[in-house]
């Protein structure tokens, strides 16, 4: 797996575990699925640990868990799902701090789009890195330097803009 | 009209840039042939049956004659010298090469247009009524409204992955020339109680194979909410559509199958959550949108011009032509004129790239360098003096653009169908252009009075034939194109699909198929009823009588015949 940040390639912390026996075993910070979470806080109180869930999943379920976990991963099935995007957009506007990781096999040309949703990471399968490396991405996300949307990525929106050259003049 | 500032103009010029980066990505491998199809897609670019095929966006159906005149130049350099208008108001171009489509899109950005969002599963350019801002009957063009929805839509970080396209339209009329019943979100301008103007907003309505008319989700939303109740809808939609089949993908199978009132308890609640304020557009950008859209100097004229009555009274050709093709303009002294694309046994919605030049010129100097597409794939001149029309007729009588059938039985629509489409499954071009010709005799025409055909090659419904008074749908039963003959269809404020007359039958029966409907028609008629008047008083039972005995009168013919 290779993680894609918006300042160039990063080191992957978290360890996955699909089970609580496995994720027990973990030392360090460990990624694991909503549905064992509570689970693993009983068990592991104060270890830090990240949420693995689908892009289809209600934010009403992710939002309990905000304050014991430092990590949310939203799984993308495919680069054309863009379920995920929707589900970042919503954690963050609900007021989580923390890392939201794009899983999947993303393209480098959603990276400006996945970014501007609220997500800080793309975690990529290897062979989706091979064939886009990190230059590619680097690249992607500032082909274009506007975007219309107000509420989305850093910047203000072009319609922000102009209200303000406006003002300015 | 919208004019670009430097923020568009840079906008537009960065996504041509990121084209063409993608192009070289897929050549050397970066990108596979699968992740590369959704982004040429959502440029505009199609694989057809033969070649590529490039649409572009056409906002809202308005363009101006430095446009259509680089339209020209394109369709000679680099087509077969002509180009297409669709359904959607947009303009496609059957035969570029891949190379030449940067090249084209660079083209495109000197005037001011785009192939964005032209195709693929994200929201697509947005339509509206082709007599914005000259109808009587408005509440508040239309006009604003969209270029504000096709600004917001661009490159939207999170509706670009859609489960599947979703199409929008606005009308600010009374009378509904925008069909925004079946569109993925219609909207209509409306006024509340208080007079505060809103929108009325209608989701999940949509052709193609599972035909629906759209639902009320509002009755009334605040202007200026607008972005943020559809930022609320596409984000319902984004994350609860269906992605695991591409036929039950569109919003219309989620508000279906979701039960109306729970879909709109799903929109009210994200409506709800998300902060307004901080989406919606600041009301100095839709004040300064909106100014582009103001009225053209127009001159103080009387309503009647006695040049144009005396031109009419001695000339039969224009006289028709002005009664067929005018529209009512809220100005007086002028008019809005349609210059049909259907000549006779030509192509529904083509034009060359010579008359794309005359027609610029005639834009130019009679209607304040400005025209109109329609998604009956013909234009619109919005703004003609009515001294001017003798001129203007001879103009466009000169360039073969004077046919007076706006609206008449041979003003047919009709998809690419199997002449171009990889997807259809019959001809569609060749059967509008046989109607046409059966019923050539202007006489006839007349007496007929107003008959929209449409003409789909395939289950899709490019040719949107659910919504055509007499619609027609071609499939391939049994290695034989076969056509399915429906009416009562309506795509108004009366929206309506229409209902299927009987069997399919083979490509050479549809134009005496269509002459006996239209037999039953002129049989049931009272007093001044249209066609779909008729339909809607009548039902479809006469016409199935009607139909019903065609097919058999045409197999006795054929059993006697061997």
């Amino acid at each position: 797996m290779t993680l894609i940040r918006e300042d160039g390639a990063g080191e992957d912390r978290f360890t996955r575990a699909d089970t609580l026996e496995a994720a027990l075993e973990v030392d360090g910070p460990v990624l694991v699925p909503l549905a064992i979470a509570d689970e693993f806080a009983k068990a592991r109180p104060g270890a830090e640990f990240g949420l693995t869930v689908p892009g289809s999943t209600p934010i009403d379920d992710v939002k309990p868990h905000f304050s014991g976990i430092s990590l949310v991963a939203i799984e993308f099935p495919a680069f054309a799902d863009g379920r995920g995007f929707s589900l970042a957009k919503r954690i963050a506007r609900e007021g989580f701090a923390g890392t939201l990781r794009a899983s999947g096999p993303l393209i480098a040309d959603e990276f400006a789009d996945a970014l501007a949703c609220g997500f800080t990471e793309v975690e990529l399968p290897e062979t989706m890195a091979n064939r886009q490396p990190v230059q590619q991405w680097m690249a992607a996300k500032d082909t274009m330097s506007g975007h219309y949307q107000t509420g989305y990525g850093k910047g203000p929106s072009i319609l922000q803009k102009r209200l303000a050259a406006r003002k300015g003049a | 009209m919208y004019r670009y500032d430097e923020f568009d103009e840079r906008f537009v010029r960065e996504r041509v840039a990121q084209f063409r980066g993608q192009v070289e990505r897929r050549l050397d491998g970066s990108l596979s042939e699968d992740e590369f199809k959704p982004l040429r897609l959502k440029n505009g670019l199609y694989l057809q049956l033969h070649a590529y095929m490039l649409r572009i966006a056409v906002p809202y159906g308005t363009l101006n004659s430095a446009q259509l005149r680089m339209l020209a130049h394109i369709a000679e350099t680099y087509d077969k010298g002509y180009g297409h208008f669709t359904t959607r108001q947009n303009l496609q171009f059957n035969w570029p090469k891949l190379k030449d489509v940067p090249e084209i899109l660079g083209l495109l950005a000197d005037v001011e247009m785009h192939c964005i969002q032209t195709s693929g599963n994200c929201i697509r350019n947005v339509t509206s009524d082709q007599f914005a801002g000259v109808a009587k009957d408005e509440v508040e063009d239309p006009r604003p409204t969209a270029e504000l929805i096709r600004q917001w839509s661009s490159l939207h970080p999170e509706f670009v992955w859609l489960p599947r396209k979703f199409k929008i339209a606005v009308t600010g009329a009374e009378h509904d020339r925008a069909a925004i019943k079946v569109h993925d979100i219609g909207l209509k301008l409306k006024r509340d109680e208080a007079g505060r103007v809103g929108y009325e907003v209608i989701v999940g309505g949509g052709l193609g194979r599972t035909p629906m008319i759209g639902k009320v989700v509002r009755e009334f939303l605040p202007k200026d909410e607008l972005l943020a109740y559809l930022e609320a809808v596409m984000r319902v939609y984004n994350s609860e559509g269906r992605r695991d089949n591409k036929f039950k993908a569109r919003v219309k199978i989620l508000v279906h199958e979701t039960g109306e009132d729970e879909f709109r308890a799903r929109v009210e609640e994200e409506y709800a959550r998300l902060d307004g304020p901080t989406i919606n557009a600041p009301e100095e950008e839709v004040e300064r949108i909106a100014a582009y859209f103001a009225a053209p100097a127009y001159e103080s004229l009387p309503d009647v011009s006695q040049v144009l009555d005396q031109a009419r009274a001695i000339d039969p050709e224009l006289d028709r032509f002005v009664e067929q093709n005018s529209f009512e303009h809220k100005q007086p002294g002028y008019i809005a004129l349609t210059i049909a694309l259907k000549e006779i046994g030509a192509v529904p919605g083509d034009m060359s790239a010579a008359q794309m030049r005359s027609f610029a010129d005639i834009a130019e100097k009679y209607s304040f360098d400005e025209f109109r597409v329609t998604h009956s794939q013909n234009l619109v001149l919005p703004h003609v003096r009515k001294d001017d029309l003798p001129a203007v007729h001879a103009a466009l009588k000169a360039a073969g653009l004077a046919s007076a059938n706006a609206g008449l039985i041979t003003d047919i629509i009709a998809c690419p169908g199997l002449d171009y489409c990889a997807l259809a499954t019959a001809k569609s071009i060749p059967i509008a252009q046989e109607i046409a010709k059966t019923f050539a005799d202007e006489a006839r025409q007349k007496a007929i009075g107003p008959l929209p055909i449409k003409i789909s090659g395939c289950i899709n419904a490019c040719g949107h034939h659910h919504v055509g008074a007499i619609g027609i749908l071609g499939l391939e039963k049994g290695g034989r194109e076969n056509y399915q003959i429906t009416v009562g269809g309506d795509a108004t404020e009366h929206a309506a699909l229409g209902e299927r007359l009987g069997p399919g039958i083979d490509a050479e029966d549809v134009p005496a198929a269509i002459e006996a409907i239209v037999e039953t028609y002129l049989g049931e008629r009272q007093g001044e009823e249209t066609f779909i008047e008729t339909v809607r008083r009548t039902g479809a039972e006469p016409f199935k009588a009607g139909f019903t005995a065609f097919i058999e009168s045409r197999a006795v013919q054929s059993e006697a015949a061997q």
